[in-house]
């Protein structure tokens, strides 16, 4: 094990325990604080993927766009006094169950359980500039749909909250 | 350890506590928070396979990357537009108990 | 008819004779009630004697020209009906032997008209009478110009019908309607043996191969039939024998005499019409138009001859005991018609038919001056109550002895020479016997005793009626005695076209009735081997014409020393045999006999059939109905319990189902995710199952 495995354990780690408290705690704060842990180590891990642009567009766009939505969401529809929400969970049980069944489907059929076509490690390189072709190229479809949406989203999404005019 | 499924098994975990999330949070918002963690999971896959497998005959090796940049482009639309419908239920129902929202009920 | 020399001619006014009558009669049925209301009776009786007299009027005609014309006048009407082989026109044959018919039976009939008008005058339902009469005339001529037997039948039936009108044509009065009903019931059962003698006839034609019943078919082919059976017995002996029985019923023989006595409640012009001249003798004509087929069943013939004499004697002997006029003019006609029978029973079918003719002359004649004296009388019909009418009404009295000179057979009047013709055949003829001539030649005496018997008590001697009826009592009117005269008349001289040779006569009225038993066949014979006959014992004729006018004036003689010169007598033979002659007067209880047999035994059967249908019947359909009623329940409840059943679960499945289905819709939307998921996950279990672990 060298240090870089250390490392991309502490990395998962991160990634995965807040996912915990995402999912369980009772405390809405509390989840979303640890919905931004959660997305910092993704960030941390696509690092170790070799994808730099990715990474700081994780932080960028999650961590900074996303997760200030979420907390403002949160903020807004509770009463800032009592953070606690309304306890309870629908069906627990059974979506455990479902939950753990899906983990293991996830994990033991789909993905270690098929033998992958897999590579060496290749070099690492700096993606942005590929990317940046690449999108302009092959995938400008899809670049531009994607626009589109945004433009989209955000015309509905002002729409969907602006209060009528008295 | 930088194996394949050490990040497989990574979004699969997120994966399934983001079901867990969407499935069993009463607060809109923390449904919200799940959906984002089963997006993040499948983005994680993205790339992950884009770097330890073998790309096929026609596509790029960073076309996981790609992949994983609409994504985030997505999950921000779509959780801007959750939100904004989050903030007109409350304006409409003072709650976001999704088990108040029973309108499909039938 | 049959091997005449001559074909047969077309003559159109046949059909004239007929259609008079009947549209007089539908005239007066249907206009009549008004016309009488309106104007009174004169109209309805010109028409009607109208219609009489103008068919009189072309029978003369038609005759006529049948005598210029050689052969046989025939007027085709048109077809009546057409079923399978048979085809049966309405056509009518005018033949000597019809002419005859048709001659008598208009003249005489409208004589009666004649008479009607006043005898039947004031009486409410006058148009009716003559409408009856009418149509009456009209049945009785088809009955006699048919050219088939079918259309006879007809007539027969007619005549049958309108007697029945007739008779009870005072129907408010209960008896003389039961009187009617006697007559047609009677009738009927005669039918029945007619109507199974033409079957027979048309079966056994038809099998030859011969579809027609007109009688010049029939007797054409007459021989084809000869050797067959019917029912094991032999087929012409059993077809004369069944339409005897019907000659029976129509001409009161023995036994189904029964109706013409009572008959008698109808108006008395009728009974001189229908009872006396006409329809009586219908069986008599049908017989003499039948003969080719009784010549060749000498069995049947017997049994004519048989029955005949029987019944002349018979009727002769209740007449003797009688006390109502009428009562005794109806038996002394079924006498006569006992004499018509055998005349035609022994082959001599001339000499039945000459006597049928002298008949309708002095027994309408009879029966109008008795009509006469009961109208003079004030209705009186008990010839106990009578008496010395002679002063009072001298015309009545000159036709009544006239007629009954004619109907005793003394010589020179009508009635001598057709009866003594009979009497003749009865004894000489080829189908005759001694036995017959006996009981004809006793029948003779009785009839000539028991009818001047009649005269005595009602024309001579002390009037024993009321002083108020000899008050009322005079003449009638001219057009009653008119008719009455002519009759007697026709009664003296109406014999004389047939003196026979052996007195000196021409015979012609045989002769002209040869045509149609003309030799042609073995039955011709018959009549050749009768001429025979006479030439061979002329002596044989003269012996027992005198025999029988002896007999005649004994019966005379008899008659006045019991009535006109001791009168004491009648009551004293009386007291010494008072069982017979209470049986006698009683008409040997004939009807009595019948009432307790043959008629309870009917009624017995009705009541048992009554009860059959009430009980059986009615039974049977009131179960069937319950029937009906039980499976109508028990498929009800089937319907309700099965089919509604299996309807009401579909229906109620369908809402379990949903109710079941509807809890998905929790309207949760996370149960909609956990849904999802779960189905991905089997779907990927399923699919990595199925496929093996790729």
């Amino acid at each position: 094990m060298n240090p870089s495995d250390y490392f991309l354990i502490l990395l998962g780690v991160m990634s995965v325990a807040p996912a915990f408290v995402v999912a369980f705690s009772k405390n809405l704060i509390r989840s979303a604080f640890a919905l931004l842990f959660t997305f910092a180590g993704m960030a941390g891990l696509y690092g170790f993927l070799a994808a730099d642009f990715l990474a700081v567009l994780q932080i960028l766009v999650y961590v900074g766009g996303i997760l200030v939505l979420i907390l403002f969401g949160v903020l807004f529809t509770q009463k800032i006094y009592t953070p606690e929400v309304a306890a309870g969970r629908y069906a627990f049980r059974p979506v455990l169950l479902i939950g753990a069944a899906l983990f293991a489907v996830l994990f033991f059929v789909l993905s270690a359980g098929v033998a992958w076509d897999t590579i060496a490690n290749r070099p690492a390189e700096p993606t942005i500039r590929t990317l940046g072709e690449l999108l302009l190229s092959r995938h400008l479809l899809a670049f531009e749909a994607a626009s589109v949406l945004l433009l989209t989203v955000l015309i509905g999404a002002v729409a969907v909250v602006r209060k009528e005019l008295t | 350890m930088n194996r394949l499924e050490t990040y497989l098994f990574i979004s699969s975990v997120l994966a399934a506590l983001g079901f867990v999330t969407i499935a069993s949070r009463r607060n809109a918002v923390a449904i919200l928070m799940g959906i984002e963690l089963l997006l993040n999971a499948a983005a994680l896959n993205f790339v992950a396979f884009g770097r330890f497998v073998k790309n096929a005959a026609g596509t790029h090796p960073l076309d996981g990357q790609i992949f994983a940049i609409f994504i985030l482009v997505l999950a921000a639309a779509e959780a801007a537009i959750l939100l904004a419908v989050i903030i007109a239920i409350y304006r409409q129902s003072e709650s976001i108990d999704v088990e108040r929202l029973r309108g499909l009920k039938g | 008819m049959h091997e005449t020399a001559g074909a047969i001619r077309e003559f159109g006014l046949l059909k004239a004779i007929l259609l008079l009558p009947l549209a007089g009669a539908i005239w007066n049925g249907f206009f009549g009630k008004w016309v009488q209301r309106r104007f009174g009776e004169k109209p309805i009786s010109i028409v009607a004697t109208a219609a009489a007299a103008g068919s009189f009027l072309v029978s003369l005609v038609s005759v006529l020209a049948l005598r210029s014309a050689d052969g046989a006048l025939a007027d085709r009407i048109y077809t009546w009906f057409s079923a399978g082989d048979l085809s049966v026109p309405v056509a009518l044959l005018l033949d000597p032997l019809s002419s005859v018919m048709i001659l008598v039976v208009t003249g005489v009939g409208s004589l009666i008209h004649v008479y009607s008008i006043g005898y039947m005058h004031g009486d409410g339902g006058y148009y009716r009478y003559f409408a009856f009469l009418n149509l009456f005339l009209f049945s009785m001529l088809t009955l006699v110009l048919g050219d088939n037997i079918l259309l006879l039948f007809v007539g027969w039936e007619g005549v049958g019908l309108c007697s029945y009108l007739l008779i009870g044509f005072w129907f408010t009065d209960r008896e003389k309607a039961a009187a009617g009903m006697k007559a047609f019931l009677t009738n009927r059962i005669g039918d029945l043996g007619f109507i199974v003698g033409v079957f027979a006839l048309w079966w056994l034609f038809a099998g030859k191969g011969v579809h027609s019943l007109a009688f010049a078919d029939m007797a054409r082919s007459i021989r084809l039939i000869e050797g067959e059976t019917v029912l094991g017995a032999p087929a012409l002996a059993f077809i004369g024998i069944a339409l005897f029985v019907g000659a029976a019923g129509k001409s009161a023989q023995i036994p189904l005499y029964v109706w013409l006595p009572d008959a008698m409640a109808g108006p008395t012009p009728v009974s001189a019409l229908i009872h006396a001249a006409t329809m009586v003798t219908a069986g008599v004509y049908m017989i003499a138009r039948m003969h080719f087929l009784y010549t060749l069943a000498p069995a049947a013939l017997a049994v004519v001859a048989i029955v005949g004499a029987a019944t002349a004697l018979f009727a002769a002997t209740i007449g003797i005991a009688q006390t109502d006029i009428k009562k005794v003019l109806a038996y002394s006609t079924v006498s006569q018609l006992g004499y018509m029978m055998i005349g035609v029973g022994v082959g001599a079918y001339a000499a039945g038919i000459f006597h049928l003719m002298t008949h309708a002359f002095f027994k309408a004649c009879l029966f109008l001056s008795a009509g006469s004296v009961i109208h003079a009388m004030g209705g009186e019909q008990d010839i106990r109550k009578m008496g010395g009418l002679r002063k009072k009404m001298p015309l009545t009295f000159l036709s009544m002895f006239l007629a009954t000179l004619a109907i005793a057979g003394i010589p020179g009047f009508s009635g001598f020479f057709s009866k003594d013709e009979i009497l003749w055949n009865a004894w000489a003829g080829p189908h005759g016997h001694p036995l017959l001539w006996a009981a004809g030649a006793l029948g003779a005496g009785i009839t000539a005793f028991y009818m001047f018997r009649l005269v005595f008590l009602a024309f001579f001697g002390e009037c024993r009626a009321s002083e108020e009826t000899k008050h009322h009592l005079h003449e009638s009117p001219r057009v009653v005695t008119t008719p009455l005269l002519a009759l007697a008349a026709l009664s003296v001289a109406g014999g004389w076209v047939g003196i026979p040779e052996a007195l000196g006569g021409k015979s012609r009225f045989h002769h002209f009735l040869a045509g149609v038993f003309s030799p042609g066949g073995a039955h011709g014979e018959a009549i050749a081997h009768g001429e025979q006959a006479v030439h061979a014992s002329r002596s044989l004729e003269y012996l027992l014409m005198a025999a029988s006018v002896l007999i005649a004036l004994g019966g005379i003689a008899l008659a006045h020393r019991l009535y006109l010169a001791r009168p004491d007598l009648p009551g004293r033979i009386v007291s010494r045999a008072r069982l017979l002659h209470r049986i006698v007067e009683n008409k040997y209880y004939v009807d009595e006999i019948y009432r307790a047999t043959v008629i309870r035994f009917v009624l017995v059967l009705s009541r048992a059939l009554r009860v059959f249908d009430d009980f059986v019947v009615d039974g049977v359909v009131n179960l069937s109905g319950w029937v009906v009623r039980i499976v109508a329940l028990v498929s009800g409840w089937f319907d309700n319990t099965f089919v509604d059943g299996l309807v009401n679960a579909v229906s109620n499945g369908t809402i379990a189902l949903g109710a079941r289905a509807r809890r998905l819709q929790t309207g949760a939307v996370q149960s909609y995710v956990i849904a999802v998921f779960a189905g991905i996950l089997l779907l990927v279990l399923l699919y990595m199952g199925l496929s093996g672990r790729a």
